[in-house]
């Protein structure tokens, strides 16, 4: 079904009535429907992939996982839809899936005139360039004349050519759609480099390599991309639920709360905890959601700490700038109170 | 004839009204979206590269509307050179299942099955692993003539360097192919009025190469070679043909050859023995009873369908997203993907394809025209 979801997703925007997309709320018709739409990559290593069992697994499936727990109390109430980088905002605003991650950047452009909203940031990633050691090449700026494996449409076609056109040089872009296909292209020698975000590049390597060790990725960085979920213009409660369920899970991580410790720290003295966990206060009524919803997002799913253990650690990933800004990363949530 | 002439009304009013649903709902849900609408992104600067171009020179600072070009252009080269080879190819086989020879008639009935039951996009993937996984890279480069270098990036072929007498050449051959076609005419109504058959296929090659290569002795025999050389990565100068281009022809031209060749076949055995035994019975020899009697019927039956396979080819050809050659329908999707209009993406694939389909389609149609029988087409 991937190859025409684009499809599809444009003849159903052409052809909903606007009622469907519009007078019900994203929040009523996930409940009526009863599961949460998600769509995810079609399959980035640590971010969103199938495992043997047929079970999603990634930080982005985490996060589908945590809005589904908020919503029902029940993590496993998710469907997913794997989409291409090209499907991806079809999908979303034709209405197809009701939270878009999918390792996709944050940019003014997809803001705005694409009718999206970026609820915020789960990985900090930046752009960069993997290349066979046997090649010898030790930095971006020795790749004039390269030939270059990218996927299209996404930030990264464009800041491949934006870094290279910065610095004068050239080079042969191959396109290819599919992460499988593109992965093959670079694996097989077609090209000498592949470019996608560092994320990718490390998961790549790490999942799809012949030989890992083979591979360097170069030291430079030539783009910030914030990756984060998105959801459509238009419904700010649902925007809201997602964006709350993400801070959730960074604020747990700050405030210790684990999926083992949650349970015991459900009866805590601190009012902190108990505002969290919704023993205090009506956050999650705010929000028209069960009161213990932090507490399901934890208890089924875990921090974002966790998560990141879980599922990139083995990849080879570090923390880096994706860890808490206590402890010298970006991560920040607002309070939750 | 009233009453037919309102159900048309009728249904054309209800077909309308469809359209125009369809349109204000999207602009509306567009509009209630803020999601932005239009052409206007055509003149913005596209920002990304191209990997290969035919004719359209392409940089990242160019416009999306150039880049639709660029892929327009690669569509055509692909679709034109794949039906040139599909219908050689095409009629080959096609022929060769017809032989008495027994190997070459199964031989072309295994490749026609073969073909024409495996799916396209399978046949793709196919060439172009063959391609990329087998050939080495660009530094151990297989050079199977001096100065041709072939490798996982292409075959890469020296060319003759540009020179101001190659412009003078196109015209000359240009005057050759008229001079040649008035010659024919020429013959024809002489054969007509006298008898006199026409003088043979030679002084038509004459006419054709001859006159390129007089005007070539005559500016001196300029030519020198633009060789691909390796530098860096990879080879610079000569000319590439790269594995996408490879991959996509060839599976577009072997596919497409095996309907072609059942139509040939289909083609010939339709027209009546008689006629072979008309032409024996004439006294022709039996190139000339191909030529003359049997290959006019036999096109007859073969235009129409050989339409379908040309326009089947130019639409398959985009399935080069998948293999990563820049056709039109990879450059629309990218743009769809950088600008977020994917209506307007649609459109102008489908409108471009539909342009296309419909000119091949007419260009057939007048070919069928004049090889139909008089009268008798409807």
């Amino acid at each position: 079904m991937n190859r025409y979801s684009l499809w599809t997703g444009v003849a159903a925007l052409a052809i909903l009535g606007t009622g469907a997309v519009h007078a019900q709320s994203t929040l009523d018709a996930v409940q009526k429907k009863g599961h949460v739409q998600c769509g995810v990559n079609t399959g980035l290593a640590g971010f969103s992939q199938p495992d043997s069992k047929g079970v999603w697994k990634g930080l982005d499936v985490d996060l589908c996982r945590a809005v589904a727990a908020a919503v029902f109390s029940d993590a496993s109430k998710v469907r997913y839809t794997p989409l291409t980088a090209q499907q991806r905002f079809t999908a979303l605003q034709s209405g197809e899936v009701d939270v878009l991650a999918r390792n996709t950047t944050w940019t003014v452009t997809r803001d705005t005139s694409l009718g999206l909203n970026f609820v915020g940031v789960n990985f900090y990633d930046g752009q960069g360039f993997m290349v066979p050691r046997k090649l010898n090449v030790k930095s971006a700026k020795q790749l004039n004349g390269a030939t270059v494996c990218v996927q299209p449409g996404t930030t990264t076609e464009l800041n491949l050519a934006d870094y290279f056109r910065a610095n004068r040089m050239s080079f042969k872009p191959v396109v290819i759609e599919k992460l499988e296909e593109v992965t093959n292209a670079y694996f097989s020698g077609r090209c000498d480099v592949f470019t996608t975000d560092v994320s990718g590049l490390v998961s790549t390597r790490g999942s799809r390599a012949p030989n890992p060790a083979e591979h360097i990725i170069l030291p430079e960085v030539i783009s910030k991309e914030p990756l984060g979920p998105v959801v459509r213009h238009g419904d700010d409660k649902w925007f809201d639920i997602v964006k709350w369920s993400l801070f959730a899970m960074l604020e747990a991580e700050e405030m210790n709360l684990t999926s083992k410790n949650i349970d015991q720290a459900a009866s805590s003295k601190d009012p902190a905890v108990q505002r969290f966990v919704g023993a205090s206060g009506d956050v999650g009524k705010m929000l028209g959601l069960d009161n213990r919803w932090a507490f399901n997002i934890i208890k089924q799913v875990g921090n974002y700490g966790e998560s990141f253990e879980t599922h990139l650690k083995p990849l080879g990933f570090d923390r880096g700038i994706n860890n808490l800004w206590t402890k010298g990363g970006l991560m920040y949530a607002p309070p939750i109170r | 004839m009233n009453r037919r002439l309102a159900y048309q009304a009728g249904l054309l009013a209800a077909a309308g009204l469809v359209l125009w649903f369809f349109v204000s709902n999207t602009a509306r849900n567009l509009e209630a979206l803020r999601v932005a609408s239009g052409f206007g992104f055509l003149g913005r600067e596209a920002g990304f590269e191209i990997g290969e171009t035919t004719f359209i020179a392409f940089s990242a600072a160019d416009t999306y509307l150039r880049a639709f070009g660029v892929g327009l252009a690669n569509t055509f080269r692909v679709a034109l050179l794949g039906i040139v080879v599909a219908t050689v190819l095409g009629t080959l086989i096609g022929l060769g299942r017809l032989s008495s020879n027994w190997l070459v008639a199964r031989l072309a009935a295994l490749y026609v099955e073969v073909m024409r039951n495996i799916p396209l996009l399978v046949q793709l993937f196919f060439w172009y692993a063959i391609i990329a996984e087998n050939l080495p890279g660009p530094r151990e480069a297989l050079s199977p003539l001096a100065g041709v270098f072939l490798s996982n990036r292409g075959i890469a072929l020296p060319v003759p360097a540009p020179h101001p007498a190659y412009g003078w050449m196109l015209a000359a051959l240009l005057a050759g192919v008229v001079a040649a076609i008035l010659v024919a005419r020429w013959a024809r109504a002489r054969q007509a009025a006298t008898g006199a058959p026409p003088p043979g296929a030679w002084l038509g090659f004459a006419l054709v190469l001859g006159t390129p290569l007089a005007v070539f002795l005559a500016s001196g025999a300029p030519l020198a070679w633009d060789r691909p050389e390796l530098a860096g990565f990879n080879f610079q100068g000569g000319a590439t043909l790269t594995p996408e281009f490879a991959a996509l022809l060839t599976g577009l031209a072997t596919y497409t050859a095996a309907f072609v060749a059942e139509i040939v076949r289909a083609g010939v055995l339709a027209v009546d023995k008689g006629q072979f035994e008309a032409a024996d019975s004439l006294g022709l020899p039996r190139r000339r009873a191909m030529q003359l009697v049997i290959l006019p019927q036999a096109l007859r039956l073969i235009v129409p369908p050989m339409t379908s396979q040309y326009l089947n080819l130019t639409k398959n050809s985009s399935l080069a997203v998948a293999i990563g050659y820049p056709d039109l329908v990879s450059i629309a999707n990218t743009t769809m993907n950088q600008t977020g209009q994917a209506i307007e993406g649609i459109a102008i694939i489908m409108l471009v394809y539909l342009t296309i389909s419909l000119s091949i389609s007419a260009f057939m149609n007048w070919y069928n025209r004049r090889v139909a029988l008089r009268g008798a087409s409807r």
